[in-house]
């Protein structure tokens, strides 16, 4: 069976991003998005085929998901262990990615048609999705850490160059470079986890590392540091850079400022695919997170995730801007998936909470993607982020209604929509294991079903402001990614993920426990409610409820002033009384020797600058000279 | 061999031959004429290979044959010094080494 | 005999290079020159080396020393005097000068040479013979090197002292 057709799979979006970025200035406005849109259309389907094919007819071997080295060459090589390879790697995680990433460009690529409409750099911005779809697709086929440590600074990139595409606009340059600085920071924990691994456990390799027989060697093998094994301590450090590009707290901050992207990169990046990268990362090592000192890292996993879920939920309830109340809302539901990996056994049923975080990506992804295009067409048609400009745009564009209603009643958690069956699974592993974390992601659930609903009544309903000229439905091909993932975002929840991924690889049976889903459904249906009495029509109870709370809606208005807080940090403490002396010093010292040096030597060679004469003459008398004084101190010595 | 003569009184000639071209070098301001002085010390230099193939190793011909070689040498570098004389002339109308310092720091 | 000839010769070499080298009339200090050369030849014939003695007249006496009085011809008015190096500097290249001659001839007087006495005379066909010969004692190479670099010598000598047509207009 030869695999190493997959290789096509990244190799395909990065002939594109070639083909369309160097070519950029002869393609016309919409052949460029065509010609994206066809490449990446062949890349999905040769992909959908690798997953299909993987899940149902080879990847089983003797009741086990295997991991299949589809492709492999290696590359750099250090010694007989750790070399850097580039390859393919197929299991039931990256098969699944396999389905995500591909569809979420896909459809992205479509809905940029009709909304980068009319817009500069057309064929570039085309070009750049193409770079990432590569760089993503590279990341999630990654047979070892090296290899994957490339691809995510691939997608940092490219996420830089997409979240600074409009690059006139000043706030645009900084987000770009915000989200590039805090996603580097904390990459730089993710290579020091990189090496710490390479050192000790002497392979990069991912079937090796996820071994249980390598990992029960390696861990009576290396020594311990401040009572953990070293190897936990370099979990943390790689957990460090997922939560980077996962934005986790307190790496979160550049996720809301990279909404000054456009939208549809927005719906594939910081919310569909790259901002997952960090749970895949967790669940590509999960074994050792597991195994090692009884899963201390996957306890830190679980509370940050937990934390990040609560916080980012709360801060979303005050936001006016659409698109940050789904940044805020894609990192609590990143948070979820961080948890439910947290509070995940190892074997069969065990495994739930493994099986649930994917699932929940899985689903995810799909309704996520669908709100963020949902919320591009919504703004294409006001021209406006502010929600305060919208309501009653349900007559106006009744596609975008029902397709965004849906979305929302996903996420919130309503059967039969693909949100419910996910979040019940996480909720259910979360029951079993670790009853603190259950329920932060049991009123997580109901604060999302609020903040949703008052995002959908704000935007559809509330009252009619009076718009300059009416909004109009968007066009087809803003309109069929909608209703495709409008499907997906109903159906995919039925899809029995259990069977097919799990953390050992042997798949179980899942079963509702009705108790505990109804309970996450009522709370569901509370948050709806609540939000229904608060913002179905206008009317001032919400500033009420604002004003009761008083200091507390300030803080979360502003985010915790955690942005505040870094800037503090940053600016008055490393800045002031750190690299201020440090650049004194450089400038005096360390210049000024330099400076001295070189006036001296100016100084210098000016006064001795009449001894060239330039007159030969001069210079065979100075030399017989000379050569005359030599030949004497050399008689004189010899004699 | 010249009969009755010794080779240190014909390096005698040949040494001061030399010092009298390094003087003429140094102190003459014509380039001409210090290109004479430098075929003064180039024709002491051949005088001294002549002299000792002849009085140390008369079996060979080495010094003969190198100063053969000098001569050509000297030939080649006179006609090629000559031209850009000329040529230098042709430039700034003098042959005063004080007035050719142009390319003086 | 020969002794009193290498003198004569000797006492013309050293004189006549004194004077070439002081001598304020360029065209008088040429022929000086001349007889410097033609004296170096003179001892070249008493020691046997007939085809060198022949050469040193005819390219050194014979070629050189018409390039000389040809270029002189050109680019100098003949009878103006030529100039005098500074007294300080003419002081100090004699002091030089005189200092490394003592030196030198110290040096060699004090050096025991050991004189081989051979009378076998050197003919024309030894040294063609040497300078044609690619084995041992053979020095091919190193002719068909000069040989190059009188060709590349007279090819430069032509470019660099022609009119260069555009200064011209």
């Amino acid at each position: 069976m030869n695999l190493s057709y997959t290789v096509l799979i990244p190799l395909l979006p990065l002939f594109m991003f070639l083909f369309l970025g160097f070519g950029f200035k002869r393609f016309k406005e919409p052949y460029s998005g065509w010609i994206g849109t066809i490449g990446m259309l062949i890349t999905a389907l040769i992909s959908f085929y690798t997953a299909f094919q993987y899940f149902f007819n080879y990847g089983k071997v003797d009741g086990v998901y295997q991991k299949i080295y589809a492709f492999n060459t290696e590359w750099i090589h250090f010694s007989d262990t750790l070399h850097i390879d580039m390859g393919v790697l197929l299991d039931p995680i990256s098969a699944v990615m396999l389905i995500v990433v591909p569809l979420i460009s896909l459809m992205v690529h479509l809905y940029s048609i009709g909304y980068m409409h009319q817009e500069p750099g057309f064929t570039k911005f085309f070009a750049f999705l193409s770079l990432f779809t590569f760089s993503m697709l590279g990341l999630v086929l990654a047979t070892n850490l090296f290899q994957i440590y490339i691809f995510w600074e691939l997608v940092g990139v490219s996420s830089y160059l997409l979240i600074g595409y409009y690059f006139e606009k000043p706030s645009a340059v900084l987000a770009a470079k915000k989200a590039f600085i805090v996603t580097r920071f904390a990459d730089f924990g993710f290579l020091v986890g990189i090496l710490m691994i390479s050192y000790y456990a002497k392979t990069w390799d991912f079937a090796t590392l996820t071994s249980l027989d390598f990992i029960h060697q390696l861990s009576s093998q290396v020594g311990m540091f401040m009572g953990f094994s070293i190897i936990t301590w370099a979990l943390i450090f790689i957990f460090v850079g997922g939560a980077g590009k996962s934005a986790m707290f307190p790496l979160h901050i550049w996720l809301p400022d990279a909404m000054e992207g456009p939208t549809p990169v927005s719906a594939l990046i910081h919310a569909a695919t790259m901002v997952v990268a960090g749970v895949f990362l967790v669940g590509r090592l999960f074994p050792m997170f597991f195994f090692f000192d009884d899963g201390f890292a996957l306890q830190i996993v679980a509370w940050v995730g937990a934390f990040s879920a609560l916080f980012a939920a709360t801060i979303a309830f005050t936001q006016y801007d659409i698109k940050r109340v789904l940044a805020f809302s894609t990192m609590s539901q990143i948070g979820y998936m961080m948890l439910a990996l947290g509070v995940s056994g190892y074997e069969g049923h065990e495994g739930l909470g493994f099986m649930a975080s994917f699932f929940h990506l899985f689903t995810h992804a799909m309704f996520k993607a669908l709100l963020f295009l949902g919320a591009g067409a919504i703004i294409h048609a006001v021209h406006s982020n502010d929600m305060n400009d919208m309501g009653g745009l349900r007559k106006y564009m009744p596609v975008t209604h029902i397709t965004f209603l849906i979305a929302a009643l996903t996420i919130s958690g309503v059967p039969p929509f693909a949100g419910f069956w996910s979040k019940d699974e996480i909720l259910a592993a979360a029951f079993e294991h670790n009853m603190p974390v259950y329920i932060i992601g049991f009123v997580v659930a109901g604060m999302t079903a609020f903040y949703m609903f008052r995002l959908y009544f704000r935007i559809f309903w509330w009252r009619d402001p009076d718009y300059h000229h009416a909004p109009h439905e968007a066009p087809k091909t803003m309109t069929i990614p909608l209703l495709v993932l409008a499907f997906m975002a109903v159906f995919s929840g039925f899809i029995p993920f259990s069977e097919l991924v799990s953390a050992d690889g042997k798949g179980f049976h899942s079963h509702i426990d009705w108790v505990m889903a109804g309970a996450s459904v009522v709370i569901g249906l509370i948050g709806i409610l609540l939000a229904y009495v608060f913002y179905k029509r206008e009317n001032d109870l919400s500033t009420r409820f604002a004003y009761a709370f008083g200091k507390f809606y300030k803080w979360t208005f502003h985010k915790f002033y955690i942005d505040e807080l870094y800037f503090f940090v940053t600016k008055k403490i490393i800045f002031q009384n750190i690299s201020g002396p440090f650049a004194w010093f450089d400038r005096h010292v360390v210049d000024g020797t330099m400076n001295l040096i070189g006036n001296k030597t100016v100084w210098i060679g000016e006064k001795i600058k009449g001894l060239q004469s330039g007159k030969i003459q001069d210079y065979a008398m100075f030399f017989i000279s000379g050569a005359l004084f030599l030949i004497m101190v050399f008689w004189l010595l010899l004699n | 061999m010249i009969l009755g003569v010794s080779i240190y009184e014909i390096l005698t000639v040949s040494t001061l031959v030399f010092f009298i071209g390094v003087y003429g070098f140094v102190t003459r301001k014509n380039l001409i004429a210090m290109l004479m002085s430098v075929e003064l010390i180039l024709n002491s230099a051949a005088l001294n290979f002549v002299v000792i193939n002849k009085y140390l190793f008369p079996g060979n011909l080495e010094g003969a044959i190198f100063s053969i070689f000098i001569i050509a040498v000297a030939a080649a570098e006179t006609a090629l010094a000559l031209a850009i004389i000329i040529n230098l002339y042709r430039r700034v109308m003098s042959l005063n080494t004080d007035e050719l310092e142009t390319m003086k720091y | 005999m020969e002794r009193i000839i290498f003198y004569i010769l000797s006492i013309i070499i050293v004189v006549f290079a004194g004077l070439s080298v002081v001598n304020r009339n360029i065209m008088r200090s040429i022929i000086y020159l001349l007889f410097v050369l033609l004296a170096f030849a003179g001892l070249y014939f008493m020691m046997e080396f007939n085809f060198l003695g022949a050469v040193q007249m005819t390219v050194y006496a014979g070629g050189i020393i018409v390039l000389y009085i040809n270029s002189i011809m050109l680019v100098e008015r003949i009878n103006s005097p030529l100039d005098v190096a500074k007294l300080w500097r003419r002081i100090l290249a004699g002091v030089i000068s005189v200092a490394g001659a003592i030196m030198a001839l110290f040096a060699i007087w004090s050096y025991d040479f050991t004189e081989v006495g051979d009378e076998s005379s050197i003919t024309i066909q030894d040294v063609g013979k040497s300078v044609l010969n690619y084995g041992e004692h053979g020095y091919i190479l190193p002719f068909e090197v000069i040989s190059m670099l009188l060709l590349a010598a007279m090819v430069g000598a032509i470019v660099i002292a022609k009119t260069k047509k555009r200064n011209a207009n």
